[in-house]
């Protein structure tokens, strides 16, 4: 074996064609001998074996292997690098509030991003199989991919605008409250203002002047009421329906006649009821009963019991509408990353997955229907188990990237604490102003401790392989 | 049970008859539609649910995209929405504003100088390691190759001080390794490595024995050999590597936050920079986001075969 090695290239390759050519491939089982031998001659030696590995081994050796017990030696000193302080850069990642949060939000990430991401992927995967546009469907997803997060950031940051005016997420929101919940919010309304008016204002609710009767009416007329917050179901207000006993009716209106004209403190023929205003009635400081009113403006407090009440309108009629959620606010945040993430790594999480589908056998499949499952029984029982491995494989990828994502949360998180996560941190620490060295090797040892189960996983996994 | 069994057996058959010609339920006909039914509904469900989909995964980037396309005031006034109502607010002004500025075409071009190089020499280091792990015998190949593989998820974090530190010390005749291109480019390599050498060694791995032989019994040098018959071979597999490590550099932003200066910093970084007024500077970051994602799309697009490939290779396999 030695021998060989030493032979040089040229020589070996000389001797190789010295060899009748022709008998290469079709070695007989007579002929082991000279087969091995002109084998061997044809290995080419480790030296130059190692010439072809060596740039490779440069660069790994003095950019990632260095590097690692670099920052493991200079986690266990303090920020200047001159004290050693054993463990207590690691126990610093633990303390204080900002660090905290960054690691429980670090435990969310793992949790809750390769859990979602992977179940997403497969149902988009197994739902892609039924229709048509499946490929269309698939490029779609796995587009934003292939977009840096930079880009994923800002397109997110323009998502999550708080004005739904702006942003789109809360647009929609707004949109779909709006069309359960009635959404309807006067701003700026109030009574006319002046002594002797039926009602007045109240800090920033409406009430009545006068105590009304249980069996009366009451009207409410309301000016300052913005075209734009009517909805469009209003209807031209009536008059109060007729109250029994224990009742109190009224009338909550627009008190403005189009053009002029019309009766101050009256519904007149042109004006508007005001749908969708809470009304309540109040005797001492106590409501005893409330009621919304119609698209004409009428409402019918039932059940006020004896004695005579303030009708009032509480101030979250005048208040602003819905606005949304506070997306970027310091609980939303970090799911909200989450989501943006989502839409960046679906894509990955389905193609595998529709692979490792498209690879299951079919008879499997038909045997377990033959059998007489259901539909969700082959899924659950047949489909889910052989994609098995597909899975963990997807899972841990994703646990691996999401314990490094750093970009999405730096951008869509602009710096704020409540979305940290350790990828962000150690960054933070070590080069965003904190200037903790020590720390920030500390966290970048952890991180990649975190990381070392998927390593030994994937190292297991090669070897079976091989086997 | 075995009843149950029995009238079910039927049913795969039926089912299968009636997308071939609609009446060979005959025996059956009730069971035979309502499956057919199920089928139909439920595919009209998932119709419905994956163009909602669809829709989700389009709109923000649409959106960034019209808003790129509108003026600042536009859009701090409303949504981008707001166009389909009033189109010319379209204008490609923000975009030649900002192709005016001199620190962004800089960045763009810094982007182009540190991802082509990066993705050549990962493509060329990885194959020569590459080859060697396949085809070649040493002592310690295994275990060397088990450690690439275990330097495949190593988190760039854990390299970026020490290497910080090692790039400042580089420093000959006025050329300062931190914050030039050429150590961006190394830094990349270097991370790139792993991936790129344990996805060609599998490929080349499977490059049938004979073919390799004969070559080097028709006296070809390990050289040529590498030059002629792997590298032409490995095609699908290193254009996949390409496009992988192509979009990972080009998309990065946390290693040229830390290594590049500002001559040297690639468009992620300018555009952070950029940042800290997010509403006042729509109108350059919104443009500055499309046009650093437009080229990957364009990538992506082209190559999503490979794209996907790689995917594939990298993990499942």
């Amino acid at each position: 074996m030695s021998a060989h090695e030493e032979v040089p290239p040229a020589a070996t390759a000389g001797g190789a064609a010295a060899v009748a050519p022709g008998t290469a491939d079709t070695g007989t089982p007579g002929d082991k001998a000279p087969r091995r031998s002109r084998r061997e001659g044809l290995t080419p030696p480790s030296w130059l074996a190692l010439l072809f590995l060596l740039p490779a081994l440069v660069l790994l050796g003095f950019l990632v292997v260095y590097p690692i017990v670099y920052s493991v030696i200079r986690s266990f000193f303090d920020a200047g690098g001159d004290s050693f302080v054993g463990l207590d850069n690691y126990a610093g990642v633990f303390q204080g509030h900002d660090n905290l949060v960054s690691v429980r939000n670090t435990a969310v990430w793992v949790v809750v991003a390769p859990t979602v991401v992977t179940i997403v992927g497969l149902l988009f995967a197994v739902l892609a199989e039924r229709i048509r546009w499946a490929t269309v469907f698939k490029l779609v997803v796995f587009m934003p991919m292939a977009i840096s997060f930079l880009a994923s950031g800002v397109i997110f940051r323009l998502v999550y605008e708080q004005d739904p005016d702006k942003g789109v997420a809360n647009a929609a929101m707004v949109a779909i409250h709006d069309t359960f919940a009635g959404g309807a919010s006067y701003p700026g309304a109030g009574p006319r203002n002046g002594d002797g008016q039926p009602v007045k204002a109240e800090g920033g609710a409406v009430v009545t002047t006068a105590a009304v009767d249980p069996g009366r009416t009451a009207l409410v007329p309301l000016l300052r009421v913005k075209p734009e917050t009517l909805p469009k179901t209003a209807k031209p207000a009536a008059q109060p329906p007729s109250a029994q006993s224990g009742e109190v009716t009224g009338t909550v209106w627009f008190d403005f006649t189009k053009g002029g004209g019309g009766q101050s403190n009256a519904p007149n023929a042109g004006e508007s009821g005001l749908p969708g205003v809470t009304v309540e009635a109040v005797r001492g400081s106590k409501v005893v009963a409330t009621a919304t009113t119609k698209d004409d403006g009428t409402f019918t407090l039932r059940k006020v019991g004896d004695g005579p009440v303030t009708i009032r309108l509480p101030q979250d009629n005048f208040t602003a509408s819905y606005r949304g959620a506070e997306w970027l606010g310091s609980t939303l945040i970090t799911p909200a990353i989450i989501v943006s993430y989502l839409w960046v790594w679906a894509g990955f999480a389905m193609v595998l997955i529709a692979a490792g589908l498209a690879a299951i056998p079919r008879d499997a499949l038909e045997a377990a229907r033959v059998d007489g499952a259901t539909e969700w029984q082959v899924f659950r029982r047949v489909t889910i188990p052989l994609l098995a491995p597909v899975l963990v494989v997807v899972l841990v990828t994703l646990v691996i990237n999401v314990l490094k994502v750093f970009d999405l949360v730096f951008i869509i998180g602009g710096g704020d604490p409540n979305a940290s996560v350790l990828a962000l941190q150690m960054w933070t620490e070590a080069f965003g102003g904190g200037n903790d060295q020590g720390a920030g090797s500390a966290i970048a040892v952890l991180l990649f401790l975190l990381v070392m189960p998927a390593m030994l996983f994937n190292i297991r996994r090669l070897r079976q392989e091989r086997k | 049970m075995s009843t149950a069994d029995r009238t079910d057996t039927v049913e795969p058959a039926e089912r299968d008859d009636d997308g071939a010609n609609g009446n060979g339920a005959a025996g059956s006909p009730r069971r035979g539609f309502a499956a057919r039914a199920t089928a139909r509904l439920g595919g009209g469900l998932a119709q419905a649910l994956l163009a909602l989909v669809a829709l989700f995964w389009l709109v923000p980037t649409l959106g960034l995209l019209v808003a790129s396309l509108r003026s600042n005031a536009d859009n701090n006034a409303g949504g981008w929405w707001q166009v389909f109502t009033k189109p010319s607010q379209l204008s490609f002004s923000s975009y030649s504003a900002l192709l005016d500025k001199p620190d962004f075409v800089d960045s763009f071009w810094n982007t182009i100088l540190i991802t082509v190089p990066t993705t050549v020499l990962v493509v060329v280091i990885a194959s020569l390691a590459a080859y060697a792990f396949a085809w070649m015998e040493f002592p310690g190949r295994d275990w060397l190759f088990l450690l690439v593989v275990a330097l495949l998820v190593v988190p760039v974090q854990v390299a970026l001080l020490p290497v910080a530190k090692l790039y400042g010390k580089i420093d000959f005749g006025g050329f300062q390794m931190f914050g030039s291109i050429a150590g961006v480019v190394l830094f990349h390599v270097a991370f790139g490595l792993p991936f790129a050498i344990f996805l060609l060694r599998n490929f080349f791995a499977a490059i049938p024995r004979d073919l390799l032989e004969a070559a080097r019994m028709d006296g070809g040098s390990e050289w040529t050999i590498f030059r002629r018959v792997i590298f032409p071979l490995g095609g699908p597999a290193i254009a996949s590597l390409g496009i992988f490590q192509f979009l990972w550099v080009w998309n990065d932003l946390l290693v040229s936050l830390v290594f590049a200066g500002t001559d040297s910093q690639p468009m992620t970084k300018w555009l952070q920079s950029q940042m800290r007024q997010f509403t006042g500077n729509i109108d350059i970051l919104a443009p500055g986001a499309f046009l650093s994602l437009i080229i990957p799309l364009v990538v992506f697009f082209a190559f999503q075969r490979y794209f996907v490939q790689g995917v594939l290779a990298g993990s499942v396999k």
